[in-house]
């Protein structure tokens, strides 16, 4: 038993089974991340004046992220162009750009996280707030026992309010340096994780999913640039159609960045 | 005669590509249990293996009810026969076998769980779309087998993980089945994020599905087979895809973000100040806990349409069948399907008046509601009027199909006043909602789901069921269905809240005696009358059970491949089908219900039959196949 129009297409509706699969596996994803989106909209409008984040984000990194995967997009539509001209050694070539580049685009990613899981809020017993970088915590640093320092690169401000528009000209001219706080002092101590605030966690949450969707379509890649050699020799046009198949998903999560910079970064 | 399956026609050139000698051999070795029954990625198998889990899930879905139906009638007094049982399985929560308030909370979260998601929708989609759709549409299987197969295993995985979930400490989640926050993220218990993760596992399951299906449809269907000349049930099946392949992913990320509130501590939807316990909740505010239920409702109503198009599609067969004679209105009934699934997603917020909505977003989702009671009433009148001068068969799926008729009507009539923002203020909380969504799934779905069980037992077994107490359970179901959700449409209106575990005892007592708003004490008997109501139901399914796993083995063979006498492809298949479904690739030639056709020596005529191949069979040249 054979299932027809697996590679070739169907005639009266020009298409094989795996392109109309994925086209219709996108257009389900279309709707997963609208639904984030609308969250997105729906909690930032529903914010308090004034308390939701500006400029958290490098928009340098995110700058050269953005170009990473316009690049990968590139390269992914070229490693499908050699398959069809059946060079199956540029094929490697340009997919193993694509890879190349999705992991620098996760390296990146991680690194941002780091950064903003070393970024911490504390809120102090004076009603101020220490705000900046983990530089180093004492060797006695106990929050429940009150004991010892932690020390922050950053700066101390009177309104949790000044934290959040980093683009404004006085965040802009703060001076950061290194303040050493006592736990004694310390009301709260949190960092930029995703139960920070709704900003923190809508970014954590739709970049996550959105680099699980970079690594599990990496992962595709992969498999088919260091395994596919046998079914290109066997099947060249079936691999060809994988190609193009698991390009098109990649596609989408590129395109996808495209609205996540803007959203997350720019606004 | 031996089944053979042949290589299919030079034009489907996909066919023939080199991977298909490795297959080719495969073939010839008999596949051991776990490839013929765990793995298999044969279409029919996967459907089996849906309904026989749907099956499980749904009388389980059932006994949490009895208990639930226990507990109203006799709050705080001791299940009788299983509930030391109970308090051994289940600990603290069910404390000298009664059950207390957060166990009942649970069971009615579980109980439309388990219904809706592991239940009706694995039945009517899944199983019987996996089993009939290729048959129908005159394919070898479904176009992507493991797709297939990982379908049913993901759901198969998220049962497991609700099954679980109750006796992990704290118990399964207690939020109800729309988990509406932040009710949800602040019961101390994990069984919140198991339930999360088994719907996120389910909808992945429905997402494979869904795409399969679609991507069958389009793709492999016979040649000849034009859309409209598809049966309505593959219609049906298809729109069911398309809802759950767009209402689904909305549910997916409101699971996920819900995830993170249960175990990132994010706030998504926890409002600001939010207190617990009298404690301000440690949390960072400033979520929308309407957002949950925007994202909720999304995929909630259009399931509703996933819960019914598909029993829609099983009755039009099923009485298209029985009264010998074509469909009344096919075309309307494809065009009301369709337009059905478009309008299915703008009427979410149908559900959420009580939330406070502006009048103008209210006035459009009234006037959304009440068109879209128009192509259902298509639907349905359609289907009365093809009785209408038929020559109707009675037998037990006709029965059922009958009897959805009538009750999917009492279901969708008596929704119309909560579709309007007025009515649905005052009725929105009490048992008139319980008993209107029930009547809608119960009676209507699940009669219908009983009408395709016994209507494609034969050709799935060979043999039919037992006509006899095929017509006790439909007989005895029909009655104590209706005596179990009938006395809930009085209740509501005297306004009895729902979700109470104490069966409404302390609310009726709370308010002042003898004034006009006091529930009645005939209203507070009638928990009692469901509850014996109910445990009838329950026998009732006995003889369908047993009936079911006897016929197997000891029902009356069939006398040939098309015992009912229908014309669509699935019964133009040798019996029960094998791997790949046809002897010959069927070619269609005419519409799906050509039933009684003038000129005509048989009262049917099948999809594929052709003045040759009719030919071709009255001569008896069984061995010389025409390719």
């Amino acid at each position: 038993m054979e299932i027809p129009y697996t590679v070739q297409n169907r005639p009266d509706t020009g298409i094989y089974n795996a392109k109309l699969g994925i086209w219709l596996f996108l257009a389900s994803e279309v709707m997963l991340f609208g639904g984030l989106f609308s969250a997105y909209i729906l909690l930032r409008v529903g914010a308090e004046p004034g308390m939701w984040p500006h400029g958290w984000l490098n928009v340098t990194l995110g700058t050269v992220n953005t170009l990473l995967l316009a690049l990968s997009a590139i390269t992914t539509l070229l490693a499908w162009a050699a398959c069809k001209v059946r060079d199956f050694t540029k094929f490697k070539i340009f997919h193993a750009c694509t890879i190349l580049l999705a992991l620098t685009f996760l390296g990146i990613k991680s690194y941002e996280y780091r950064d903003k899981l070393i970024h911490y809020e504390i809120a102090l017993a004076s009603g101020k707030f220490a705000d900046g970088h983990l530089v180093e915590k004492s060797a006695d640093f106990n929050l429940a026992k009150k004991t010892g320092t932690v020390t922050l690169h950053g700066r101390i401000v009177e309104d949790e309010k000044e934290l959040m528009d980093l683009r404004s000209p006085a965040a802009q001219s703060a001076k950061l340096d290194e303040v050493t706080i006592a736990a004694a002092d310390i009301k709260k101590m949190e960092n930029y994780g995703p139960k920070h605030n709704t900003f923190t966690a809508i970014y954590f949450t739709l970049t996550g999913l959105h680099a699980l969707h970079i690594l599990g379509g990496t992962l595709v890649i992969f498999y088919f640039w260091a395994f596919g050699g046998a079914m290109w020799k066997k099947d060249p046009e079936r691999f060809t159609n994988r190609i193009e198949v698991s390009g098109l998903f990649w596609h989408f999560v590129d395109l996808v960045w495209i609205f996540l910079f803007p959203v997350l970064y720019l606004t | 005669m031996e089944p053979t399956v042949q290589q299919f026609p030079p034009f489907r050139v996909g066919a023939a590509h080199p991977a298909h000698d490795d297959h080719g051999q495969h073939e010839h070795h008999e596949p051991n249990f776990w490839q013929k029954y765990i793995f298999s990625t044969d279409h029919k198998v996967i459907g089996i293996q849906y309904g026989f889990m749907a099956l499980c899930f749904m009388l389980f879905g059932f006994f949490l009810m009895m208990l639930m139906r226990w507990q109203i009638a006799h709050p705080g007094v001791a299940v009788p026969l299983i509930g030391p049982l109970l308090e051994k399985i289940l600990g603290a929560p069910a404390a000298g076998g009664a059950i207390s308030p957060d166990l009942y909370n649970s069971f009615g979260a579980m109980h439309g769980t388990i219904m809706v998601f592991l239940g009706v929708v694995p039945l009517a989609f899944a199983a019987f779309g996996n089993y009939v759709v290729p048959l129908m549409i005159g394919a070898p299987d479904m176009t992507f087998p493991r797709i297939n197969m990982a379908s049913f295993h993901a759901f198969f995985l998220g049962g497991v993980v609700m099954l679980v979930s109750f006796f992990i400490p704290g118990g399964a989640a207690q939020a109800g089945w729309t988990s509406y926050s932040p009710l949800a993220s602040t019961i101390p218990t994990n069984g919140q994020a198991f339930w999360l993760v088994g719907m996120v596992l389910l909808i992945t399951s429905s997402l494979l599905g869904a795409v399969n299906f679609i991507a069958t449809i389009i793709q492999l269907r016979a040649p000849g087979m034009t859309w409209m000349r598809l049966p309505f049930f593959v219609w049906a099946q298809f729109v069911t895809a398309f809802i759950l392949l767009l209402a689904f992913p909305p549910l997916e990320a409101a699971g996920v973000l819900q995830l993170m509130d249960n175990v990132a501590h994010t706030s998504f939807f926890l409002p600001t100040g939010l207190a617990v316990g009298g404690q301000l909740a440690d949390r960072s505010g400033g979520g929308s806990p309407l957002l949950w239920q925007h994202l909720f409702w999304f995929l909630g109503h259009p399931e509703v349409y996933v819960l019914i198009l598909p029993a829609m599609g099983i009755v039009a067969e099923v009485i298209a069948n029985n009264t010998r004679k074509p469909l009344w209105g096919y075309k309307s009934l494809v065009y009301s399907a369709l337009f059905v699934g478009f309008l299915s997603f703008i009427v979410w917020a149908h559900h959420m008046y009580l939330t406070g909505m502006g009048q103008k977003i209210a006035t459009f989702f009234q006037t959304t509601t009440m068109i879209i009671s128009v192509p259902s009433v298509i639907i349905l009148t359609c289907m009365f009027l093809s009785l209408w001068g038929g020559s109707i068969r009675i037998n037990t799926p006709m029965l059922f199909a009958l009897g959805f008729l009538p009750m999917f009507g009492i279901g969708g009539l008596t929704g119309l006043p909560l579709g309007l923002a007025a009515s649905d203020l005052y009725l929105h909380d009490t048992y008139y909602v319980i008993a209107h969504f029930h009547y809608v799934v119960a009676p209507g779905t699940i009669f219908a789901l009983f009408a395709g069980v016994y209507f494609w037992f034969p050709k799935m077994t060979g043999r039919r069921m037992n006509e006899f107490w095929g017509r006790v359970h439909f007989w005895c179901s029909f009655v104590f269905m209706n005596l179990v959700f009938m006395p809930m449409f009085a209740q509501g209106i005297k306004g009895m809240l729902r979700r109470m575990s104490d069966g409404a005892v302390n609310y009726s007592a709370a308010r002042v005696p003898n004034a006009i708003d006091t529930l009645p004490g005939t209203v507070m008997e009638l928990n009692t009358w469901i509850l014996w109501a109910a445990i009838a139901l329950g026998i009732a399914q006995i003889p369908f059970i047993v009936n079911l796993f006897w016929s197997i083995g000891h029902g009356d063979k069939v006398e040939n491949d098309n015992p009912w006498g229908a014309t669509t492809l699935d019964w133009q298949t040798p019996t029960p089908p094998p791997h790949g479904n046809f002897a010959h690739e069927p070619h269609v030639v005419r519409g799906p219900y050509e039933y009684s056709a003038p000129g005509h020596a048989s009262d049917f005529t099948p999809q594929n039959e052709s003045a040759e191949n009719r030919n071709a069979e009255s001569e008896k040249r069984k061995d010389e196949a025409p390719h």
